[in-house]
């Protein structure tokens, strides 16, 4: 279960109380199920060896069983829930002694634009990071909601037009890992997944290097991008028109234009993918 | 004149949903001209649809309910043998299609299956219980039925007429707003959805009025069975959740039809807070479901472990604590867009401690059976199957609350798993339950326990083999709502959970077995006494069906189980109470009034969804010129004289005597 065999110190962390929790959670529970089905099979009405006791409706003890054990469960796992929420925030930046590099993204209609503002460089359906390195997502949406989800990785978080949130991540080892979005944003939706390469710092600029030679991201080859389509296959660009992603949150750049013809039949028109996937 | 409405809205191209509503339609088609045909309209239109009786509004509503479970059902298996043909292929369903049926599936299940179910039951054995002759505003309960109703009906007309909201069953913005959605879809979920919420406030209106204006003498707050309380909480809820979603979906049908910005990110509008406010409804809305489902298991519970239910008045506190409780967690619902540690670790244990109370709940079934001669009826079975099951649910449920543990299963099939095992477990296996229960009491006689116990064990086997493999999937990375996907170690898992929708098919048709095979074998399964399980609350101290009036006097209540105490003294002097004095008993005439106001309702939804105006208008106007009439009505009741209810409650008597008779000869024998 990729969840549970994380491959970045965050994925770990959740990892760990998604099994401590269920462990503390399954001590209450199975004993709960198993006298359950005791209780209804020894008091069913064809065993003469139960007690009946007809009237009897109420104890104080029990009740006072009955309330404490949910609620210290709860006092416990909740000290869980509050620490982790401060701990794994995913705006907490990670320890390292390595120099966090730092993605922005952006998630338009089907398709995830991937900008390294130090680079200068640019990616659509694909992100390529450097292995052991902390990396501090910035997301923010052209169009319509979306998350971005690394499962190997740890945390998801929301991708929202006009606004920013932020994701701090690592992973552990080189390898190629499965990305997607996580929140349904139209017909494309099931194709907005994209590999998440990790590489060594050596082979990380290589990339770099390799994807200079690409287009230019300016605002006109960003308009076309955020028009719909499906499935686009990954690819680079070289760089990246300055300010493009404070424009995009911002809105001084036009919003993902959404289906292109109207609707004279109550139906909007059907996209059909590019190709890849 | 027509609006947007063409030849071209209706999808010639597409076989499946044309057949399926052709299907359908002849079906509905040939079931009223049977009706006609053998001259049953006349009686259908004066007993039921003009009813304004709690009975059969509540009986109609639990078959809207049955018929809409189905519905939402077939939605299911739509969605999970498309998901087992779509690994690395496009499966039977485009997208566009098949966005269509996973908004539907939940629209469906929740306001037109789950819903109506509920409110029917509640509808149906509130006044029961209370030991009263119908609820507060009988007129008004028919106007709510048929409002929802219509929604159902607008719900359905869009699989052949457009298309529905392809944004899920909370069409979130901007995702829903007219750019990225300018179909018609999300304005027929739009309509649907008011207007039948509509119908839902009254009813929690009328319900709440109820509760705390109409018991029985004597029937004080404490001595109310928990199905009361239980339904006092959960229409207190929609009293006060249902404005929210009424003014939440205004907000966004302005934004569609006039060019308002309330959430389209633009001219100071935040989709954000559409999200906020939508689960200021939605996760009430759990409770306002799963409250009435916690009374029927308590009802159940203790009637057939012939005990009283354990700790009443600890069980009562835990339901206020519910009802309270349950406005505090709905930020969970956005831990993953970065509100930060100390939003998310509050709203992270306020969502656990609701876990409190029904922890509690639980622990009292348990010790309800503690003690008892349980007796393994249909219902009680679903109840134990629910005890058994909702705990798991409710444990997957404190895991989600822990934000780092929802940052890695935020709408995964995890998530998806853990709330069908909630709501399944306590909702639908509440209703069927509910339904097996209080049949008798409706109908007069008991529904076939054989078919009964075969639809109980297929559907709780396919129940648990559809929802774990969609746990483990979840755990995988898998989200929900795909169309298709390429991961190898996810296709085993979706191929098991679509055999498990088999297993739960097969559960269904012995549902609907049972009901036809019951009503076949009626006489066999005749109930004369009206109270065939050893009930304890007032709705078994009446005939099966009821009369009209419920009860030819109104009962007097000296304690708790009202009615447990009546029958102990019965039996332990071996006859009846005295026979009361009777006197002449006023009801409320029936009125069309909800009928002719649903059909006013449906021409507006309708004309709103294809931009109409002209038919809007007309729909307002007549909606309205039905209130007026109603108003201005000369008559409101009619009197049933006391030598006819005399008869009636003498005839029930006799049954009550044999049977009492009985069972001292055989205790004797």
């Amino acid at each position: 279960m990729s969840l549970l065999n994380a491959k970045g110190p965050v994925g770990a962390d959740e990892a760990n109380i998604l099994v401590v929790a269920t462990l503390i959670m399954l001590a209450i529970i199975l004993p709960t199920m198993v006298v359950t089905l005791f209780f209804a099979w020894w008091f069913r009405a064809s065993n003469t060896k139960a007690h009946y006791r007809p009237d009897w409706a109420f104890s104080g003890k029990i009740e006072l069983v009955v309330w404490s054990v949910p609620f210290l469960t709860i006092v416990f796992l909740g000290g869980i829930a509050w620490i982790g929420a401060h701990r794994l925030d995913p705006a907490v930046p990670l320890d390292s002694d390595k120099k966090t590099l730092r993605v922005q993204v952006v998630s338009l209609d089907w398709k995830w634009l991937f900008l390294y503002p130090e680079q200068q460089v640019a990616s659509v359906n694909e992100v390529v990071v450097p292995a052991g390195t902390p990396v501090q997502f910035i997301l923010t949406s052209s169009s319509v909601w979306n998350s971005f989800f690394v499962p190997r990785l740890g945390s998801m978080i929301y991708t929202m037009r006009g606004m920013t949130s932020q994701l701090n991540l690592m992973a552990d080892q080189e390898g190629t890992l499965h990305g997607l979005s996580t929140h349904f944003s139209g017909d494309g939706f099931s194709d907005m997944h994209f590999p998440v390469r990790a590489v060594s710092d050596g082979a990380f600029i290589d990339w770099v290097q390799g994807a200079k030679v690409s287009p230019v991201l300016d605002t006109a080859s960003y308009t076309e991008l955020a028009k719909q389509s499906i499935a686009d296959a990954p690819r680079t660009f070289g760089s990246v028109e300055p300010d493009l992603f404070r424009r995009i949150v911002d809105q001084t750049i036009p919003k993902g234009p959404g289906p292109t013809q109207g609707a004279e039949n109550g139906a909007p028109p059907n996209v059909k993918p590019k190709g890849g996937s | 004149m027509l609006g947007k409405l063409t030849w071209s809205a209706i999808p010639f191209d597409q076989p499946i949903p044309l057949v399926a509503a052709a299907l359908v339609g002849l079906v509905l088609l040939g079931i009223i001209a049977w009706v006609a045909v053998a001259g049953w309209l006349p009686y259908l239109w004066r007993e039921w649809i003009t009813s304004v009786d709690h009975k059969r509004i509540g009986v109609m509503y639990v078959l809207l309910g049955l018929v809409m479970l189905i519905r939402g059902f077939s939605d299911a298996i739509l969605m999970r043998s498309h998901q087992a043909l779509a690994y690395n292929a496009p499966g039977y369903l485009p997208p566009e299609h098949y966005d269509q049926i996973f908004s539907a599936h939940g629209t469906i299940m929740i306001f037109f299956g789950a819903m109506p179910f509920m409110i029917g039951l509640m509808n149906f054995v509130v006044p029961l219980q209370l030991g009263v002759r119908d609820v507060a505003f009988p007129t008004l309960n028919s106007v709510s039925f048929w409002l929802t109703a219509t929604g159902a009906l607008l719900v359905n007309v869009s699989l052949v007429v457009g298309e529905f909201a392809r944004t899920g069953w909370w069409p979130a913005p901007p995702l829903s707003e007219a750019t990225y959605s300018p179909g018609v879809g999300v304005d027929y979920y739009l309509w649907a959805i008011q207007i039948s919420g509509v119908g839902t406030l009254m009813s929690g209106v009328n319900l709440v009025t109820t509760i705390l204006k109409m018991r029985a003498p004597g029937m004080s707050y404490l001595r109310m069975p928990m199905f009361c309380w239980t339904a006092l909480a959960s229409n207190l809820l929609i009293i006060a959740a249902f404005p929210i979603l009424t003014a939440t979906l205004a907000m966004l049908t302005l934004d569609r039809y006039l060019g308002f910005h309330f959430f389209t990110d633009e001219a100071g509008g935040n989709s954000m807070l559409f999200m906020t406010l939508f689960w200021a409804w939605g996760h009430p809305e759990v409770y306002i479901l799963a409250l009435p489902a916690y009374g029927i298991f308590s009802e159940v519970i203790s009637t057939f472990s012939g005990k009283p239910l354990f700790a009443y008045r600890s069980m009562v506190w835990a339901t206020l604590a519910i009802c309270l409780l349950s406005f505090t967690v709905w930020l969970h619902h956005f831990f993953t867009m970065g509100p930060g540690g100390d939003v998310n670790g509050v709203f992270g244990i306020t969502s656990m401690i609701i876990a409190v109370p029904t922890g509690v709940k639980i622990f009292d079934w348990m010790f309800t059976m503690y003690g008892g001669r349980v007796r393994f009826t249909t219902p009680m079975l679903w109840s134990v199957a629910f005890l058994v099951t909702f705990v798991v649910g409710g444990a997957t449920g404190v895991l989600l609350a822990i934000p780092p543990a929802d940052f890695v299963l935020h709408n995964s099939l995890f998530l998806v798993a853990h709330f069908h095992n909630v709501i399944v477990s306590a909702v639908v296996f509440a209703a069927f339950a509910g339904y097996t229960y209080w049949f008798p009491k409706a109908f007069g006689f008991t529904l076939d326990e054989g078919w009964g116990k075969a639809a109980f064990w297929f559907s709780l086997v396919g129940y648990i083999w559809v929802f774990t493999p969609l746990y483990v999937v979840g755990l995988m990375g898998m989200t929900r709502r795909m169309q298709h996907f390429s991961i190898a170690e996810w296709y085993p898992w979706i191929v098991a959970a679509s055999l498990g929708v088999i297993v739960m098919m097969a559960g269904v048709v012995c549902q609907v077995v049972q009901l036809v095979v019951s009503i076949r074998r009626r006489e066999e399964l005749r109930d004369l006494t009206g109270d065939p399980w050893d009930g304890r609350s007032l709705e078994w101290a009446t005939a099966s069906p009821p009369p009209s009036f419920n009860f030819a006097v109104m009962p007097h209540v000296e304690g708790e189980e009202a009615y447990w105490a009546i029958k102990q003294r019965a039996r332990e002097q071996a006859r009846l109470r005295e026979e009361p004095d009777y006197e002449p008993v006023e009801m409320p005439l029936n009125s069309p009034t909800g009928f002719v106001c649903a059909f006013f309702a449906t021409l507006v939804g309708f004309a709103m969804i294809w931009h109409i105006w002209w038919l809007a208008a007309l729909g307002f106007a007549g909606a309205f010129a039905t209130f007026v009439v109603f108003a201005w009505r000369d008559r409101i009741e009619y009197e049933i004289p006391a030598e006819a209810v005399a008869r009636i409650n003498r005839q029930n008597r006799a049954s009550r005597l044999e049977a009492l008779q009985q069972a001292r000869r055989k205790e004797a024998a």
